[in-house]
C-alpha cells in the first residue's frame, strides 16, 4: 500500500496538515500573470519559491514557464528586499525586454514587510522602468488562503493597476476568468463569439501555455490579454466574473475604480452552471442565444439521458479548488450521482455558503474546507464510506490505487497526463468531455470487474 | 575521450553570452563563464549569489535539505514548518524510490506533512503549533524519527525549531526529534541546504547505534538518492560482489541504517557536492576514509568497483568483482555496439546539479558523443577544479552563515580503518581517497564551463552551438524542445532510469539514441512551410 499509514479512525488535528489539498498563493499569481501578453512574472522572495512554482506549472502544462526571482539571501532578508527587486527590474528589462513585469510577494517578503507599491514606485522614479513599459504587483502572502487566493489577488491587481475609464463606454463585456485551463479560456472566447458578444477575457493563458511546436522558443508567446485590452476594461458595459473566489475580487476592483457593474457566477462547469453562464452573457451582451449553442447543450443532455443508468447513485469523492468544486458538485447531482465526500484546502465564507446551497440536494455529503481539510482526511472518509469514483488532481492517484477506485483527473496540478490544457472542461462541450471521462472510468471498471458471463459487448 | 569535435572560437561565444547584460552583470557573469583547459584548469567563479532577475534555475536551501538529502529516507516523518507551499512542492516530486522490506514496514515518502502556518502564527509565533503538529504526528504514526524543516518565515519570526525538537524528543521518549534551520534564504542555492542537512544527520542520527554489522567488506554509499531506482541497481551490483552496504545517504535508506553507518569501513561518495561534508566528518570522528566513485557509466562503474577492491585489498573480493564485471560487460557491449554508430560524433551540453554534469559525461563518452559545454547549478569551485583548490576558496558572507561543525575524534569509536601509509599507497595507485579531481580535468580544451547558467545564456548557447542534446531539468525541458532540440532531464530522468551501473548504462544508451534520432524533430515544419522542392510553390506552381 502506498498510503499504508492511513487508517479509518478520524481524529481532530490542530497542528498538522497531511497531504494538503491546496498550495500557496504565489504560484497562483505566477499563473495569472502568464495570462497577460508580453508579461514576465516575478517572484519577490527566495529563489526556491520561483523554482518550485515554475517546476510545478511546467509539469502541469509541459510548456516553458518563464519567471524571475529577487533571489533573496540572508542579507536581503534582514535589510529588506528593495535593492534586490530594483536590480531584478533593471536586469529583466535589459535582458528579457518584457512589456510588463508582474511582481508578486512571498511569505518571506511579506514577513519582513517589503512594500511592493513603494518599491515599484521607486523603480519608476529612478527611471528603471523604460518608457511604455509597466511593473504591476500583487501582495500574495503564502500564510493566507491558498494558490487560488494568489490567483485572485494578481487578477485583481491587473484590474486595479491597468484599468482606466475614458468616459466613453465600449460595446464590450469583461469576463474575468477564474482559475481555469488555457483550453477553458479558449472555449469561453469561442462561446462568446458564437453568441456574438464582444468580450475582453482576462487573464488569458491560451496561446501561452499551449503554444505550438515551431522550432523556435517564443519567450513571449502570442497569447495573453494585451495591455490595451486590459486598459479598456474600464470602459466596458459590464463585467462577468467566473468564480466567487478566484474571479470576483477583480470584478469588484473594476467596479470600484471605473464603476463597471458586475455579476459573479460560477465557472461554467457542467450543465446548470453553463446554463447560468449563457444566460448571463447573453443578457450582458444583449443578444439572443443562437441555435448552435442550444444544440451544444442538447448534445450534452442527450448523453446524460442516454447513459443515465451507469451514473445513477454512484458515490463520488472529490477534492480541489472552490470555483471548480461548486459547479462540479452541482453537475454530479445533475447526473444523478452522489457526491459524498468533498475537500478543499482553500478557506472562504462565500465558498462554504455556495457549497452548502448546492448540498441542500445532498444532505448526506461530507464537506470540509480550509485548515486541516486535507487529502489525509478525505482518504479516511473514503475508508469509512467507500466511493465508486474519485475526482481530483494527480495526487489522488495514490488513494485511487490503494483503495482501487476509478479516478478522473481534474484540477491542479495534473502532473502525469496531458489533455487538460488542450481540451476544455467548461461550457457544454467541456461538460461533455467531463462526462465522457467519468463514464469511461466507470465503464472501464465495470469491464474489468465483470464476471465472464456478465461481460457486455454493448453498453 | 569521444570523437574529435571542432570547437568554434570559445572567446567569441563567451562574448555573445554576456554582451546583452548591463555592464556590472556582464562583469560578474564573465567570471563564471570559463574556457576550459584541462592542463592548467582556470578558476571558475561558483557558489556566489545569483543576479536578481537573471532567470537562474537554482532552488533554495530548504530544497537542498529536505528535498535532496532527508527526503529519500522512508521512515522519517519530515514535517515542514511553514506556510503550505514548500511542503507541497517537495511532495513526491524528486522520484526517490524506496522499497520497504515488508508490506507493513514504515514508509512515509508518499506523505506530505506541514504545519501550514497561518497569519496568526507569523505574528504570534509558530512554535506552539509546531509542537502540536509533532505530537499529532507521533500519535498517528509512532515513527522512529521526526525531522522539522524551517521555511523562510520561521527564521525571521524567531521560532526556535531546535528547542521545540529537544522538548518534544524528551517528552515523547522513543522518538528522535530534530530540526533543521534550512530557511530558503540561507546561502545562495540548494547547496547551503545540503550542508545544513549533513550537519543535522551527523549530529542527530549517525552514531546512535553501535551494534556490529555482519560482513567482510562494509561500506556506505554517500550522495546517492535513488532517483529512478539508481540505488537499487548499485545495491544489486554490491550484493553480487559480496559488498555489504551498511547505509545509503540516503536513497532507499532507513533511520536504523543511518544510525549504524559508522560501523562501515569505507564511505564511497557519488554526489560530491551534496554529501562531502559527511565524508569528512565521519573520517574525523570515526576514522572511516572516503573515496570518490562514479556509478554513472558502465566503464565508470567497473572502474569504481575495482577501486573498492583495491581499497579492501582482498584477493577474493578482487576476483569476485572481476567476475561480476566480466559477466555484466558483454550485455552492455552488445547494446552499445549496436547503438553507437547512430550517436557517434554527436554533441551534448549538460547543466545540472553539483555532480551530474560531470558524471553523465562518462555515459556520453561511451556513446561517442562530445560534451561541448557543461556547468553546475549549485556547485562550488572544488566540484569544477578539484579539491586541491579548497584552501584557496574565499569564504564570503553567504557561506559564513552556514554552520561548520567542529568535529573531533570519538574517544571510543575512533578507529582509523587504514594507516596514513596505507592511504598514501592507495592514492599512489590513483584512488581518489578523500579527494576529487573535479569536472574540468576530464573535459576537452576549449569546451565551455558555465556556473549557474542563466536562461538567456542557455538559449544563446543552443543557437550558437546547436547541440544534439541538452541535459538539464524540468524548467528548461520544454524551452529547449521548443527550439527543436531534445532535452534529457537529469534531475528526474524524464521519469525513466535507473541510469547507474550496468543496467542503467544500457537504459541511458537506449534513451539517448531514441531522443537524438527521434523522427519528431524532422516533423516540426509543415509541408507548406518548407523551402525547396517540397514547398507549395514548387509543387503547385504558385507564384
Amino acid at each position: 500500500m502506498l498510503l499504508r499509514h492511513t487508517t479509518s479512525e478520524v481524529k481532530e488535528r490542530e497542528g498538522l496538515t497531511i497531504n494538503p489539498a491546496k498550495t500557496c498563493q504565489p504560484i497562483g499569481a505566477m499563473y495569472a500573470a502568464l495570462g497577460i501578453h508580453g508579461c514576465l512574472p516575478h517572484s519577490h522572495g527566495s529563489q526556491g519559491c520561483c523554482s518550485y512554482h515554475r517546476s510545478t506549472l511546467t509539469r502541469h502544462y509541459k510548456e516553458p514557464v518563464m519567471a524571475g526571482t529577487s533571489s533573496f539571501t540572508e542579507g536581503a532578508s534582514v535589510f529588506g528586499g528593495q535593492a534586490n527587486l530594483l536590480q531584478a527590474i533593471e536586469t529583466i528589462f535589459s535582458v528579457y525586454d518584457p512589456d510588463i513585469i508582474a511582481v508578486h510577494s512571498t511569505c518571506l517578503s511579506e514577513t519582513i514587510g517589503d512594500d511592493l507599491q513603494q518599491i515599484t514606485k521607486k523603480a519608476k522614479d529612478d527611471g528603471k522602468i523604460p518608457e511604455g513599459k509597466y511593473v504591476i504587483y500583487a501582495s500574495t502572502p503564502s500564510f493566507i488562503g491558498s494558490h487560488i487566493t494568489g490567483y485572485a489577488n494578481m487578477v485583481a491587481g491587473m484590474a486595479e493597476q491597468f484599468t482606466v475609464s475614458t468616459g466613453e463606454k465600449k460595446d464590450q463585456v469583461n469576463i474575468v476568468a477564474g482559475w481555469m485551463e488555457p483550453s477553458d479560456m479558449r472555449e469561453i472566447k469561442r462561446v462568446a463569439k458564437e453568441l456574438g458578444v464582444k468580450i475582453v477575457l482576462f487573464p488569458d493563458t491560451s496561446d501561452v501555455l499551449d503554444a505550438p511546436q515551431t522550432g523556435k522558443h517564443e519567450f513571449y508567446p502570442k497569447g495573453g490579454v494585451t495591455i490595451d485590452e486590459l486598459k479598456s476594461t474600464g470602459d466596458s458595459k459590464s463585467t462577468l466574473a467566473l468564480g466567487y473566489v478566484s474571479a470576483e475580487p477583480a470584478a469588484i476592483a473594476l467596479d470600484k475604480k471605473c464603476k463597471v457593474p458586475f455579476e459573479t457566477i460560477e465557472m461554467p462547469i457542467g450543465l446548470s452552471a453553463t446554463d447560468r453562464f449563457i444566460v448571463a452573457l447573453s443578457k450582458a451582451g444583449q443578444v439572443s442565444v443562437p441555435a448552435e449553442i442550444t444544440a451544444e447543450r442538447g448534445r450534452l443532455v442527450d448523453v446524460m439521458a442516454d447513459m443515465e443508468q451507469y451514473l445513477y447513485g454512484k458515490k463520488v469523492a472529490l477534492f480541489g479548488d472552490p470555483d471548480h468544486l461548486v459547479p462540479l458538485t452541482e453537475f454530479l447531482l445533475d447526473l444523478n450521482m452522489k457526491p459524498v465526500h468533498i475537500i478543499s484546502g482553500t478557506p472562504g465564507m462565500k465558498f462554504e455558503k455556495r457549497m452548502q446551497e448546492i448540498l441542500e440536494r445532498a444532505p448526506y455529503a461530507n464537506f470540509k474546507n480550509g485548515l486541516n481539510a486535507d487529502m489525509f482526511l478525505l482518504h479516511q472518509w473514503i475508508k469509512n464510506e467507500p466511493v465508486d469514483l474519485l475526482i481530483g488532481n494527480t495526487y489522488g492517484k495514490y488513494i485511487a490505487r490503494d483503495e482501487d477506485i476509478p479516478f478522473v483527473r481534474y484540477g491542479f496540478p495534473i502532473l502525469d497526463r496531458v489533455g487538460h490544457s488542450y481540451f476544455p472542461s467548461v461550457g457544454y462541450t467541456g461538460g461533455l468531455r467531463l462526462l465522457e471521462k467519468i463514464l469511461t472510468a466507470l465503464l472501464d471498471r465495470q469491464d474489468r470487474d465483470a464476471l465472464e458471463e456478465k461481460f457486455e459487448l454493448v453498453m | 575521450m569521444a570523437a574529435n569535435y571542432n570547437f568554434p572560437d570559445p572567446s567569441v561565444i563567451k562574448e555573445e553570452l554576456i554582451n546583452k547584460y548591463p555592464a556590472k552583470v556582464a562583469k560578474k557573469r564573465s567570471k563564471s563563464i570559463v574556457i576550459n583547459d584541462p592542463e592548467t584548469i582556470p578558476e571558475v567563479q561558483a557558489n556566489v549569489r545569483t543576479v536578481p532577475g537573471i532567470i537562474s534555475q537554482r532552488g533554495c536551501s530548504y530544497a537542498g535539505c529536505k528535498g535532496v538529502v532527508l527526503g529519500p529516507t522512508r521512515d522519517i516523518v519530515n514535517i515542514t514548518h511553514g506556510p503550505i507551499g514548500c511542503s507541497f512542492y517537495s511532495w513526491l516530486t524528486r522520484r526517490n524510490q524506496t522499497r520497504p522490506e515488508s508490506p507493513t514496514d514504515e514508509n512515509f515518502i508518499t506523505y506530505c506533512f506541514s504545519t501550514d502556518m497561518q497569519e496568526e502564527n507569523i505574528v504570534f509565533g509558530g512554535e506552539k503549533k509546531l509542537k502540536v503538529a509533532i505530537q499529532e504526528a507521533y500519535d498517528l504514526f509512532h515513527p522512529k524519527a521526526i525531522a522539522i524543516f524551517s521555511t523562510c518565515p520561521v527564521g525571521l519570526i524567531g521560532d526556535d525549531v531546535h528547542a521545540a525538537a529537544r522538548e518534544m524528543k524528551e517528552k515523547l521518549g522513543d522518538c528522535n526529534v530534530f530540526g533543521f534551520s534550512c530557511e530558503g534564504y540561507r546561502g545562495v542555492s540548494q547547496s547551503a541546504g545540503h550542508h545544513i542537512a549533513n550537519n543535522g544527520v551527523f549530529k542527530h542520527m549517525v552514531g546512535r547505534n553501535n551494534a556490529p554489522v555482519e560482513g567482510k567488506f562494509k561500506l556506505n554509499l554517500l550522495g546517492e538518492y535513488n532517483i529512478g531506482g539508481d540505488a537499487f541497481e548499485i545495491e544489486r551490483i554490491f550484493e553480487k560482489c559480496g559488498i555489504t552496504l551498511v547505509a545509503s545517504f540516503s536513497g532507499n535508506s532507513t533511520v536504523g541504517a543511518i544510525e549504524n553507518a559508522h560501523m562501515a569501513d569505507l564511505n564511497v561518495i557519488l554526489c560530491h557536492r551534496s554529501i562531502n561534508y559527511m565524508g569528512d566528518m565521519m573520517e574525523t570522528r570515526y576514522g572511516i576514509p572516503w573515496m570518490k566513485v562514479n556509478f554513472v557509466g558502465a566503464e565508470s562503474s567497473a572502474k569504481s568497483l575495482r577501486k573498492i577492491a583495491e581499497y579492501f585489498g582482498d584477493a577474493e573480493l578482487t576476483a569476485r568483482i572481476e567476475a561480476v564485471i566480466a559477466e555484466e560487460t558483454p550485455k552492455v557491449k552488445a547494446i552499445i555496439d549496436e547503438i553507437r554508430p547512430r550517436t557517434e560524433g554527436k554533441t551534448a551540453m549538460l547543466f545540472v546539479g553539483g555532480s551530474r554534469a560531470h558524471h553523465y559525461q562518462d555515459l556520453f563518452s561511451e556513446l561517442g558523443m562530445t560534451t561541448i559545454a557543461a556547468g553546475y547549478e549549485f556547485a562550488h569551485r572544488d566540484d569544477y577544479e578539484g579539491r586541491h583548490v579548497l584552501p584557496s576558496i574565499k569564504i564570503d558572507a553567504d557561506s559564513k552563515n552556514i554552520e561548520e561543525l567542529k568535529v573531533t575524534a570519538d574517544p571510543e569509536l575512533f578507529n582509523p580503518r587504514k594507516s596514513e601509509a596505507e592511504l598514501d599507497a592507495l592514492k599512489e595507485k590513483g584512488l581518489e581517497i578523500n579527494g576529487y579531481e573535479g569536472m574540468m580535468k576530464q573535459m576537452e580544451s576549449k569546451s565551455l564551463i558555465i556556473d549557474d547558467v542563466s536562461h538567456y545564456e542557455s538559449e544563446r548557447l543552443i543557437e550558437l552551438y546547436k547541440p544534439d542534446i541538452f541535459c538539464a531539468g524540468i524548467k528548461e525541458k520544454y524551452v529547449v524542445q521548443k527550439m527543436g532540440i531534445p532535452l534529457k532531464q537529469l534531475h528526474s530522468y524524464d521519469y525513466g532510469g535507473p541510469y547507474t551501473g550496468f543496467e542503467g548504462a544500457v537504459n541511458f544508451y537506449k534513451d539517448i539514441d531514441r531522443m537524438v534520432n527521434n523522427p519528431v524533430w524532422k516533423l516540426i515544419k509543415a509541408p507548406w512551410e518548407k523551402a525547396g522542392t517540397d514547398s507549395l510553390e514548387a509543387t503547385y506552381g504558385i507564384s
